[in-house]
């Protein structure tokens, strides 16, 4: 009986599931066009902003970890300053890699992002960030003038961003366990070096990783003829992924944090790797015995280095637009920007924040003045099939190179 | 009779609408259930519903846009790749080592709380075993980080009789699951074995048996279940991390793989979301067969 009488709703249940099947199979396709509009060629999106209004009330941001710092211990603090004159609230949200940076751009709830090189152009390409009117942004005048109009921060001769600070990617030791002070990448690349730290080599996880492997090669194998790391044909690219394959059964840790690889260094896990400046004066100020390239190499071991060379864009969503352009203007101004460069520890965008220093002769260890420094590092930027030179297609694009990223790490 | 006609026409609407639920049960434990069969239906199975759907999905590789016309290339990549093959068998390979791991550890605990223990020391234990649970999962992975570290007290501890911890990477990875999902494995084999009654126990033993035959004949099969019980836990929860792989391993799992492709290639995601889905199914096939829901 009662067997009988369970039947029946069981039975009402599959039709209810079964109906809100075919219901959200039709949802799902009607929601088809809807992300594949927005022009057919080019990218961008939105309207440069004609005329700064008030401010919103808050800005919301995406930025790298040191970009946007309000105070709390020993951290600087230039954002309640521009919070009191603007009063813009600032929300920040840090995050980790480039890929990261994108996926939460493309929630449409950001206002504007710190991205480098390997984030703008594919932002662009989406439809996610707006061109930057940057007659709005009076300290924009005094940036050198070696960072405007790149290649990552202006597209189709209209400039997209704000330029906020270059810097190289360090290689960093712990001197008690790696002796002598390597000046190569060969110590963490070359599998019969770096064996000797083998489970303590710390990597960047992410896919531009590749390019300090190619870097590597660049210098060490000629006869690949890489010219630019991030511009690979096939023979190139399947070198550097078997190099950085044999690396990766050194490696202790694929890194995406900088407090992951802070506490790692600390804790003796992570003995050598590549890391960012952030990390490594965090590590300094609490006196552990770390050490990276000296500022007699640059700050960069002999091979050169990978790098970033960072713009504040404007989402093409932005609903504080006016606070966003405020904040573009407050990071470039010449002591906050002075401020930034010397916590986070890379050179500065404003040619003026080098007379605003706490270290007098911080631009020039920093090689902000130099542009012949910045040729040997080479800024992350998204590998692309068509190679910018003669315009050939037989480039590893960003897919292959993510592809390629998954299977090093095995 | 005009007073009782007069009455039904005073009927209020709410007791007029109470009305149309007497003497239809099915109507009753109907409307009783649909909000929270709405929920369970819409936000549970509506997502998995989703996740499938868009596992058949590409992405346009030039411009990243989802291309949403059905197709198995997710599905050949991920049969097709090594790499992939070897991630998700890494991961089950370390789920049954875990399950297996905290089986081995939790029954002997179990024996004691439920056969040998006074009640106020049972208690004591039961408490002792879900305490664990009251910490932030994240604090516990985070804290092996530092007791498995070059310079953490596992590596301090093993160092004078000239032995070195493991080093990041799946034995780490086994370790921190076997220790988190202890609990999820001791409390049903502990009401299992509560269930088992005492007599059984003094009668195989009246009968002359060895302790360890009455344990293989009678204590075993009668907890099997409980433990296949347990193993859904652990075994589910580990397939399906991402922290603790994050955190103490350099090898992929398939929670990582999920949280890197997410950027790029959601459909993938997607595609690579439905192996643990799809291995924990079977799993629960296999249990089923094993008697594990029959006191559910």
């Amino acid at each position: 009986m009662s067997r009988h009488k369970g039947g029946t709703p069981v039975r009402a249940a599959w039709f209810v599931v079964a109906g809100l099947v075919a219901f959200m199979v039709v949802l799902a396709g009607c929601g088809g066009g809807s992300s594949s509009s927005g022009g057919s060629s080019g990218g961008g999106g939105g309207e440069e902003l004609q005329k700064l209004g008030k401010g919103e009330g808050q800005v919301n941001l995406i930025s790298w970890a040191g970009y946007v710092e309000a105070g709390g211990g020993e951290n600087p603090d230039w954002v309640t300053p521009f919070e009191e004159e603007t009063g813009c609230k600032v929300n920040d949200k840090v995050a980790g890699t480039s890929d990261e940076m994108v996926k939460l751009m493309e929630t449409g709830q950001y206002d504007g992002v710190s991205a480098s090189g390997n984030a703008t152009a594919r932002l662009w390409a989406a439809h996610e960030v707006a061109p930057v009117n940057t007659a709005l942004v009076p300290n924009y005048k005094t940036v050198f003038a070696d960072l405007k109009d790149q290649p990552y921060n202006t597209f189709e001769g209209v400039p997209y961003g704000i330029p906020h600070g270059r810097g190289a990617n360090l290689l960093m030791w712990n001197k008690e366990d790696v002796t002598p002070a390597p000046s190569s990448w060969e110590v963490t690349l070359n599998p019969e070096v770096a064996s000797k730290y083998k489970g303590h080599i710390t990597q960047y996880d992410d896919p531009m990783s590749i390019a300090e492997g190619a870097l590597y090669l660049k210098a060490h194998e000629p006869k690949l003829g890489i010219e630019n790391p991030y511009e690979l044909n096939e023979e190139q690219f399947n070198a550097a992924v078997e190099l950085m394959k044999e690396q990766a059964p050194n490696v202790g840790e694929y890194w995406s944090s900088a407090e992951q690889q802070i506490e790692g260094f600390a804790n003796g896990s992570n003995q050598v790797g590549t890391t960012w400046q952030y990390q490594y004066f965090a590590l300094k100020g609490e006196n552990e015995p770390v050490e990276a390239s000296p500022a007699s190499q640059g700050f960069v071991p002999e091979e050169g280095a990978t790098g970033w060379s960072d713009t504040w864009m404007i989402s093409s969503h932005a609903k504080h637009p006016n606070c966003m352009y405020m904040w573009m203007n407050w990071i470039i101004s010449p002591k906050v920007n002075a401020e930034v460069a010397e916590w986070f520890g890379e050179a500065p965008a404003q040619e003026l924040a080098c007379k605003e220093t706490e270290n007098p002769n911080f631009c020039t260890e920093y090689h902000a003045e130099e542009p012949a420094f910045w040729k040997n590092v080479y800024y992350w930027e998204t590998p692309l099939a068509e190679c910018s030179e003669g315009g050939e297609t037989d480039c590893m694009d960003y897919n292959d190179w993510v592809r390629a990223w998954t299977e090093i790490k095995g | 009779m005009a007073a009782t006609d007069s009455v039904a026409v005073k009927r209020s609407a709410g007791r007029r609408f109470a009305g149309l639920f007497y003497g239809r049960p099915r109507l009753q434990i109907g409307s009783l259930l649909a909000a929270p069969m709405a929920w369970l239906v819409i936000l549970y199975l509506g997502s998995l519903v989703i996740l499938l759907i868009t596992a058949f999905w590409t992405v346009d590789p030039l411009s990243g846009s989802v291309i949403k016309e059905l197709s198995w290339t997710n599905f050949e990549e991920l049969v097709n790749v090594p790499v992939y093959r070897e991630i998700i068998w890494r991961t089950v390979r370390t789920a049954l080592l875990v399950t297996l791991t905290d089986a081995v550890i939790a029954f002997p605990i179990a024996f004691y709380m439920a056969k040998v223990a006074g009640r106020k020391s049972k208690a004591a234990l039961v408490v002792a075993v879900l305490m664990p649970l009251w910490a932030s999962y994240l604090v516990k992975i985070i804290a092996w980080r530092a007791i498995l570290a070059e310079h953490g007290v596992l590596n301090w501890a093993l160092h004078p009789i000239g032995l070195h911890g493991p080093d990041n990477g799946v034995t780490s990875v086994w370790l921190v699951m076997s220790y988190l999902w202890l609990p999820y494995m001791i409390l049903p084999i502990f009401a299992g074995l509560e269930r088992i009654p005492d007599s059984l126990i003094a009668a195989s033993e009246d009968l002359g048996a060895h302790p360890f035959t009455t344990f293989r004949k009678v204590i075993l099969p009668l907890a099997f279940p409980a433990v296949v019980a347990g193993s859904i836990f652990t075994f589910s929860l580990t397939l399906g991390d991402y922290l603790a792989p994050k955190l103490v391993s350099n090898e992929q799992f398939i929670g990582t793989a999920i949280f890197d492709s997410i950027t790029n290639n959601q459909p993938f995601a997607a595609a690579l979301a439905l192996v643990p889905i799809v291995v924990v199914i079977a799993y629960l096939g296999v249990a089923r067969k094993l008697g594990a829901f029959e006191h559910v």
